[in-house]
Parts: C-alpha cells; sequence; structure tokens
C-alpha cells in the first residue's frame, strides 16, 4: 500500500459512520475458533520435540524405544558411543567452514544487487532463484554424480562443497533485504567527513549490515547442521551427525543422539528469545527516544 | 517471490541512492556466481550427460560410458511412471494439508495476536522451533507415535476405527502426515509475512460497504496474503516432492510408499548413475514447469 492509499484509509475511517454496518475482525466467535484451531495445532507440532527431549533422559539399554526410567547417564556421557561424537564434531567442522564462506560470498552478492546495475542481471537472478527452486535429492545426485564422473573422492570436504552452495541463496535473500533498508545518507554522511571507500564500507556499512549478516549466518548454520539429504550423496564414508541418524535408524538410535538434537534445541531457543527480547527493548527504547 | 520471508525485512531505501555501474560489482559478484556454476550448473550438465550414459568399459557394475541412451528415460517412465504420479499426489496433498492447517495458524499470528506483541514473538518461536531440532529425529518421534503398540493406534483400536490387525506405520497416511508435519513451519512463514503487513484498514472499509465475513474474507484478506500462499506452496511442494526420508522404510514409510526421491537415492547407491539422473531430470523437469509458469508471471526481479 502506499502512503497515499493509507492516508486515504485513515481519513475514511475518521468520518462518522452513516449506517450501521456489520462489524469487522476484533473478537466474536470466529476467532476465538481460529485460536483454539492454532493452539491445536502448534501443541501437536510440539509432540516429536517434546519426545525427543523426554527420551534423552530414557534409561535406554540397546534401543531407545520403551521407556525404561529417567537418568542422566545419557547427559553425562555424550562420548559414551563414540560415533555419535564424532558425527557430531564432523557436523561443527562442516557447518562452521560452509557458513563462514557462504556468508562472505553470499553478502557480496547482495551488496551488487542491491547497489550496483550490471550486464545480465536477470540471469544471476535466475542462478540465485534455481538452486532454491531444485529439490534437494536432484541438488544431491547431482553432484554427487558429478564427483563420481571425476573420480572424486568424497569425504567432509565435498560436504562443505555442497553446504556451501545451498547456502549462497538463501545468504543473498536474508542480507540483500537488510541491504536495501539501510539509509544511503548514512554512508554519504562518512564520505562527507572525508572517510576513505575502505573506511566507510569497515566502519558504516558492514556495522549496519552486521545483523542480517549473521541471521544469515545462524540461517545457513541451521540448515547445514539438519541437512542429510544433500550430504548422503557427497559424504562417501564421512558421517554427519544426520547421516549418523539415518544409518542407525534401522537397528536403533543410541539415546546420547537425542542428547545432542536437545542440546542444540535449546541453545537455538535461547539464542532465539534472547534475539526477539533485545529487538524488543530497542525498539522501545527507539519509540521512547522519537 | 517471498523467500525474503525469512529474513527480517525493513523498509526499502534502496530507491534513494541510484544503482550504479562499476566494475566493483564484477569483483563482488564474481566468486559466488563462480561457486555456484562450478558447484550447481555443472552438476546439472553432468546430470544431463549421465542420464544418457550406456553401460561401458568392463561391463563391470557402475561402469558407464557417455552416450546417448536416451532408452534411460524410457526405461525410467515405465518402470517408476506410477511412483511419479504418487509422489506428486502425496506431495500435493501434503501441501494442501499444510495449508489448511498453516492459514488459520498464521491469521491468529500476524493478526489475532497484533496487540499482543510478546505472545505474538512466543507463538512465532513455536512455528519454527521444529527448525532447531533433528528433522531424522522428528520423523523417528512420529514413527513412534504411529507405531502398532503405541498410542494412536491402540486409541484408535479401541474405538473401533482400526481392527485388532491394522496399523498406520509404512501407509500412506503416516507419510502424508510426515511431510505435512515436517514442511508446516515453511508454508505458515511467507503466509504469516504476507497477515503480518496487512493493513486492517482494508477489512475496515470493506465492512463500512457492507461486505459479510466471507465476502471480507475472499475478496480482501486472502487477495491481500496471497504472494505469502504462493511462496508458501512452492516452499512446501518443491522440497515434499524430492523428500526421500519420510517415504522410506526405516521412517514412516514402506515399499508400497516409495517415492521418487527414494529411487534417486536407491540407484545412485546401487550404482545404476544413469537411472538415478534420468529419473533426477525427469523430477525437476516436472517440478520447474509450474514454477516456470509463476516466475514468467510475477518477473524476475521478484524473484528472491
Amino acid at each position: 500500500m502506499t502512503t497515499q492509499e493509507a492516508a486515504v484509509l485513515g481519513r475514511a475511517e475518521e468520518a462518522p459512520a452513516p449506517r450501521r454496518r456489520p462489524r469487522s475482525g476484533r473478537g466474536g466467535a470466529g476467532s476465538w475458533v481460529v485460536g483454539a484451531y492454532s493452539l491445536l495445532a502448534l501443541g501437536i507440532m510440539m509432540i516429536p520435540i517434546v519426545y525427543t527431549i523426554v527420551f534423552s533422559f530414557n534409561d535406554a539399554r540397546r534401543t531407545n524405544i520403551v521407556w525404561r526410567g529417567f537418568t542422566l547417564d545419557n547427559w553425562l556421557g555424550i562420548c559414551d558411543d563414540p560415533r555419535v561424537c564424532e558425527s557430531f564434531g564432523n557436523s561443527i567442522i562442516v557447518g562452521v567452514t560452509a557458513t563462514i564462506a557462504a556468508t562472505i560470498l553470499g553478502t557480496m552478492i547482495a551488496i551488487a544487487i542491491v547497489r550496483y546495475t550490471f550486464r545480465m542481471r536477470t540471469l544471476v537472478t535466475v542462478l540465485l532463484f534455481l538452486p532454491m527452486a531444485t529439490p534437494e535429492v536432484v541438488l544431491g545426485s547431482g553432484l554427487g554424480s558429478q564427483f563420481v564422473n571425476m573420480g572424486v573422492e568424497r569425504g567432509l570436504w565435498t560436504i562443505i562443497v555442497a553446504h556451501i552452495m545451498f547456502c549462497i541463496s538463501f545468504v543473498v535473500v536474508t542480507v540483500r533485504a537488510r541491504v536495501a533498508s539501510l539509509d544511503p545518507s548514512l554512508e554519504e554522511a562518512g564520505r562527507d567527513l572525508y572517510a576513505s571507500p575502505g573506511q566507510v564500507f569497515w566502519r558504516v556499512t558492514l556495522p549496519l549490515l552486521m545483523p542480517g549478516i549473521l541471521a544469515a549466518a545462524l540461517l545457513c548454520f541451521a540448515l547445514s547442521f539438519d541437512d542429510f539429504i544433500i550430504t548422503n550423496f557427497v559424504s562417501g564414508n564421512a558421517e554427519t551427525f544426520p547421516k549418523f541418524v539415518y544409518v542407525a535408524a534401522s537397528r536403533g538410535i543410541p539415546p546420547q543422539s537425542n542428547v545432542i538434537a536437545s542440546a542444540v534445541f535449546f541453545l537455538a531457543i535461547i539464542l532465539v528469545v534472547v534475539a526477539q527480547l533485545s529487538a524488543g527493548v530497542r525498539r522501545r527504547r527507539l519509540a521512547k527516544a522519537g | 517471490m517471498a523467500f525474503g520471508a525469512f529474513a527480517n525485512t525493513g523498509p526499502d531505501l534502496s530507491a534513494a541512492a541510484p544503482r550504479r555501474r562499476s566494475y566493483v560489482a564484477l569483483i563482488l559478484l564474481a566468486p559466488g556466481v563462480l561457486y555456484l556454476v562450478a558447484t550447481f550448473v555443472a552438476p546439472l550438465v553432468s546430470l544431463v550427460l549421465t542420464s544418457f550414459k550406456e553401460p561401458g568399459g568392463d561391463f563391470e557394475v557402475g561402469e558407464y560410458v557417455y552416450a546417448f541412451r536416451w532408452e534411460n528415460y524410457a526405461e525410467a517412465i515405465e518402470r517408476f511412471g506410477e511412483i511419479f504420479l504418487r509422489t506428486f499426489g502425496y506431495s500435493l496433498l501434503a501441501t494442501v494439508l499444510a495449508l489448511v492447517i498453516s492459514y488459520p495458524l498464521a491469521y491468529f499470528i500476524g493478526v489475532t495476536l497484533r496487540r499482543f506483541p510478546l505472545w505474538q514473538s512466543l507463538t512465532l518461536i513455536l512455528v519454527i522451533a521444529p527448525f532447531f531440532i533433528s528433522f531424522l529425529l522428528r520423523t523417528l518421534a512420529w514413527k513412534a507415535v504411529f507405531a502398532d503398540e503405541g498410542p494412536v493406534v491402540s486409541f484408535l483400536q479401541s474405538i473401533g476405527v482400526l481392527g485388532p490387525e491394522d496399523y498406520l506405520n509404512g501407509t500412506a497416511f503416516t507419510v502424508i502426515f510426515g511431510l505435512t508435519y515436517n514442511y508446516i513451519p515453511f508454508m505458515t512463514l511467507p503466509i504469516y509475512a504476507s497477515l503480518e503487513r496487512l493493513d486492517l484498514r482494508y477489512v475496515e472499509a470493506g465492512g463500512d460497504l457492507y461486505a459479510g465475513a466471507g465476502q471480507r474474507f475472499w475478496r480482501i484478506i486472502l487477495p491481500l496474503s496471497l504472494p505469502g500462499v504462493v511462496s508458501g506452496t512452492l516452499l512446501t511442494f518443491i522440497p515434499a516432492s524430492g523428500d526421500y526420508v519420510n517415504a522410506s522404510k526405516d521412517f514412516l514409510g514402506s515399499t508400497n510408499t516409495v517415492m521418487a526421491g527414494n529411487v534417486i537415492n536407491d540407484m545412485f547407491f546401487q550404482s545404476f548413475y544413469p537411472l538415478s539422473a534420468a529419473v533426477s531430470i525427469l523430477l525437476m523437469v516436472a517440478i520447474l514447469i509450474p514454477v516456470i509458469a509463476y516466475v514468467a508471471k510475477s518477473g524476475s526481479e521478484e524473484l528472491l
């Protein structure tokens, strides 16, 4: 909606209503039904999360399917099943490396797309869009068959190559929004104060883009950490955490994998809540200042 | 397209500074674009070439040479035609179910809870919470819930919906359930992003013009949130159609629920690379046709 439209509608709202009209929105039986339906849906969506966390405390012996009583042993002995620990470590290595590389490459593209004109712009846009519009299994089998054709030994590094590829587009989308909302007059002010282009970038542009870049990095890490479908095709003998779970699924998952998943979950939720709260505090402070 | 739903979009101020033409753009673009050419475009080309390969060399398993064996495609369609139809049916059904569940949920969070920012943030965190716990473990949790001795089957048997010999795991029901569940956040988030920006004064204006609740929904709210619905639909349908975890026999499926993704995966690991590649290409083409139709309608600038 344009500001003009909003202004027109705003005025229309203030005008006295000539006759009784059906009331819109706000309360009523309809919104109770929507509310109850939504809470039920959210409740059902939480079942597997609660299940996974609860069974991280299960005194499981061979298979972690039946509840055998509460224990902290799984949490205290995460590495009792060495493959759980090793695959978790691999996932961290892959996630961190892929995130750093993809965030740098994606941020550069995002800046170029918002700030510059260049030839073959449509082609670049399509190239960035296609990896997101292609089923992951096709991305995986494509890279996998290329590695096979080239006779490349698959392992951790081929997983990293694949994860950088599917992260780049998501980084571009996330950072691009931040670049677009950046007020160019701030950079102008820097130039007016005789800052060199490098100084403007490192001391004005980059700090202002940082929230977007961090969000993109977190998204990339989350995608990488949980990816199984693509990883499976390019991993060879290397095992990431999701691949370990997939392989173990046929003969029973050790409870230590639930511990890892639960710990990551709690960490992520804490991060998100802190980010939300600090954003709320900043908004209130800005509202007070304005 | 609102893949940007995942981004925290602020006001677009880019129009304030005119886009410049500079060699800097080339330096910024080159590394990332070349990377995508090497790891996305080249593998697609390699996939097309592989899909036409024929057995060769010493005729060992997994030995193929470049050729133009289009029969690979004929074989793929003949052997897996039914599986393609099933893949399409399952993903379509999961997408529709996800939409039916997500729209009211997104409306509740984006519109009803607008006056309660704390509750809005909290429910939004609940929607994205499944992202933070392993996708495979979540799916295995549903397998336990739907197990033969599990709570759902026992309950349904006790009220007579299921017979004493009936089961749920490994049926179309559990696979579609798993697909729907796993992609609900991808549907909810873009719809929420559209509804959150919805100006309620439009809805009130509709009321002023004597539109009833139904008309206000169909003629005002739904059209204004349509971009979110379209992106949500694509973000659900595309990954669901390529998924092979839910339909795998160790998870929620069985040999009766095999989807295209399972075929690609199985053929690849049995070293039938050309067949796996042919199925991949067919799947990609089948998915890209509706996506391209949408892109042609909305323009390329709107893609990201």
